[in-house]
């Protein structure tokens, strides 16, 4: 089914948009020659540098008239861009998240509290209409006032959140501070969790903070917005086989091995009025296809484990952040928390990773910093291969952010 | 009951132009008194170490308003009633294998005090009395 969605799609592309017509004529591929997925990654990628060259629109392939909403994304980098919608774009986009919800047990029964950004952001009424779609009860309280979200969770039947990684820890911070235990005082006992990637280990620390076991959800305003969530099993996002087909494709574009990590190519099988074909959204994952424990075949996309463009040259050495998030994450008196700066002088790179302490490992004792500052560095110095400066917060202190995080700082001059 | 073993409030703060005067007028807005302070600088953040009149309530104050405070457990030796007090205290202590890790002193109305932060309060508690030498109760404070 997912090969004749393809073929339809290509088709459908190759004569509605100029674009992709274009793009394929260059490639020497017409949709005729598509009869295998091996013949289908003769098709050429989209990028995002092609979403920026064609804002805001040039890409639409339905008339404004056709268009129930649009979205528009922040440009981290440059222009922004544009994503609409056709009334079915949306039921489509509410129904993948309708499953989702639905997969690790949410129901009519739930109300689920909304803490993303609701406005051009799609994490918002993405999150706000799958709800609905399930019959649950939805709380728009959108991001920001925290102690008013810590009030109505109070108040309100709330069962289940949905925000950023780091705005959990957040409330988890301010409940702390305001003498609030989440799992006394509220009924809440599930969270979707999206918006920017985090680690394993700190979903960890943030489940035995609050009680809350939370769900990762993926996606992106090119695709709808945030679509693929993890069932109960929370081991992998599974992937709405009728609504998406994804590739994990290595350094030469060749499909990975299976269970290999790569960079995620995505192509949307039903998407009406901004069609997305081998798009290369710059995530690094892998598909697992054996069986889920819950039942589901959809296969089921792993944790995103980095950029394609987040890799830090350091003094000639490659360095993923997320390389320093699993140190962090392996020492107990650590919080997640961490920014990592980058300076140079006399071109000789300098590497500062500032990590929080956690509460109870905060000490007065000298002798023990000096010890914690040591071991800290040791490992990261084992993992990185090069040496980093560290320097151990004191709890709270570093930025928390409400929408993606902002990991590292590069104030590196090279002229 | 009254106990040799005076409480401390260890406040943390980042080094930052402020800080120690929000955290005084934190303490003076809830009436607490600072007997004695000492300020020590990691290369991370500092540490205010303070002695005060009623650290519980200190403690209390500064949580709630995000200052993050720990207590721990120092004597205070008198020294103006017995001379050399402090070389026989560090003398004795040094006997018994108990660390002084810091010490700092204060004079108020006609007394002066050293405090010392040991490894082993309670056990640095028995080892200077048996020295005769007169020991800080927390009701003075
Ligand atoms: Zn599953």
């Amino acid at each position: 089914m997912q090969l004749r969605l393809l073929k339809e799609k290509v088709a459908e592309m190759y004569e509605k948009s100029e674009f992709f017509h274009k793009r394929m004529d260059e490639a020497g591929v017409k949709p005729e020659d598509i009869n295998s997925f091996e013949d289908f990654r003769r098709v050429p990628f989209m990028k995002k540098a092609d979403l920026r060259d064609n804002y805001p629109d040039k890409l639409f392939v339905v008339s404004y008239d056709d268009l129930v909403r649009v979205h528009v994304s922040s440009g981290t980098t440059g222009k922004p861009t544009v994503v609409g919608y056709t009334q079915k774009d949306l039921d489509n986009w509410s129904e993948a998240l309708a499953r989702g919800m639905t997969s690790f047990g949410l129901s009519k029964k739930d109300m689920v509290q909304n803490m993303h950004g609701y406005g051009l952001f799609t994490g918002g009424l993405g999150v706000h209409y799958g709800a609905e779609k399930i019959g649950a009860t939805v709380l728009p309280i959108s991001t920001g006032n925290t102690s008013r979200q810590i009030q109505l969770m109070q108040d309100l039947p709330v069962t289940a959140l949905a925000g950023t990684p780091s705005y959990y820890f957040h409330i988890a911070d301010v409940c702390d501070q305001m003498g609030v235990d989440i799992r006394t005082a509220t009924k809440v006992r599930k969270g979707i969790a999206g918006g920017e990637p985090w680690s394993e280990s700190m979903r960890k620390k943030l489940e035995e903070r609050t009680g809350i076991k939370t769900y990762n959800c993926y996606g992106a305003s090119e695709f709808y917005g945030p679509m693929f969530l993890e069932c109960e099993e929370q081991n992998g996002l599974h992937l709405w086989a009728d609504l998406a087909y994804v590739e994990i494709l290595d350094e030469n574009d060749q499909p990975c091995k299976e269970g290999e990590r790569g960079a995620i190519v995505i192509t949307m099988l039903q998407k009406e009025a901004f069609p997305l074909i081998r798009y290369r959204i710059g995530d690094i994952s892998a598909i697992d296809w054996t069986p889920c424990k819950c039942g589901r075949t959809h296969p089921r996309l792993m944790r995103i484990s980095g950029r394609t463009d987040d890799m830090l040259v350091v003094r000639g050495v490659n360095v993923f952040p997320s390389q320093i998030e699993s140190v962090i994450g392996e020492i107990s008196w650590l919080s997640p928390f961490y920014h990592l700066t980058l300076t140079n002088e006399n071109y000789m790179d300098n590497m500062l990773v500032e990590v929080e302490l956690t509460e109870e490992a905060l000490t007065e004792d000298m002798v023990k910093l000096n010890k914690m500052s040591n071991e800290l560095s040791r490992r990261l110095k084992d993992v990185l291969n090069i040496k980093a400066d560290v320097k151990l917060c004191l709890p709270g202190t570093l930025p928390r952010f409400e929408g993606k995080a902002v990991h590292v700082t590069d104030k590196r001059c090279y002229d | 009951m009254m106990s040799n073993i005076i409480k401390q409030l260890s406040i943390f703060v980042n080094n930052e132009p402020g800080r120690l005067a929000h955290i005084s007028s934190v303490l003076k807005e809830c009436n607490i008194n600072m007997r004695a302070f000492n300020l020590a600088e990691s290369t991370e953040f500092g540490i205010l170490r303070a002695i005060v009149d009623n650290p519980d309530e200190a403690y209390d104050a500064l949580k709630l308003k995000g200052i993050i405070a720990k207590k721990t457990d120092v004597i205070g030796v008198y020294l103006e009633d017995h001379p050399g007090a402090l070389f026989m205290a560090a003398d004795a202590l040094g006997k018994a294998n108990i660390n002084i890790e810091y010490g700092y002193a204060y004079s108020y109305k006609d007394k002066a005090i050293f405090f010392i932060r040991v490894d082993d309060p309670v056990k640095a508690v028995e080892v200077i009395g048996k020295q005769g030498i007169k020991l800080v109760s927390d009701s003075e404070i």
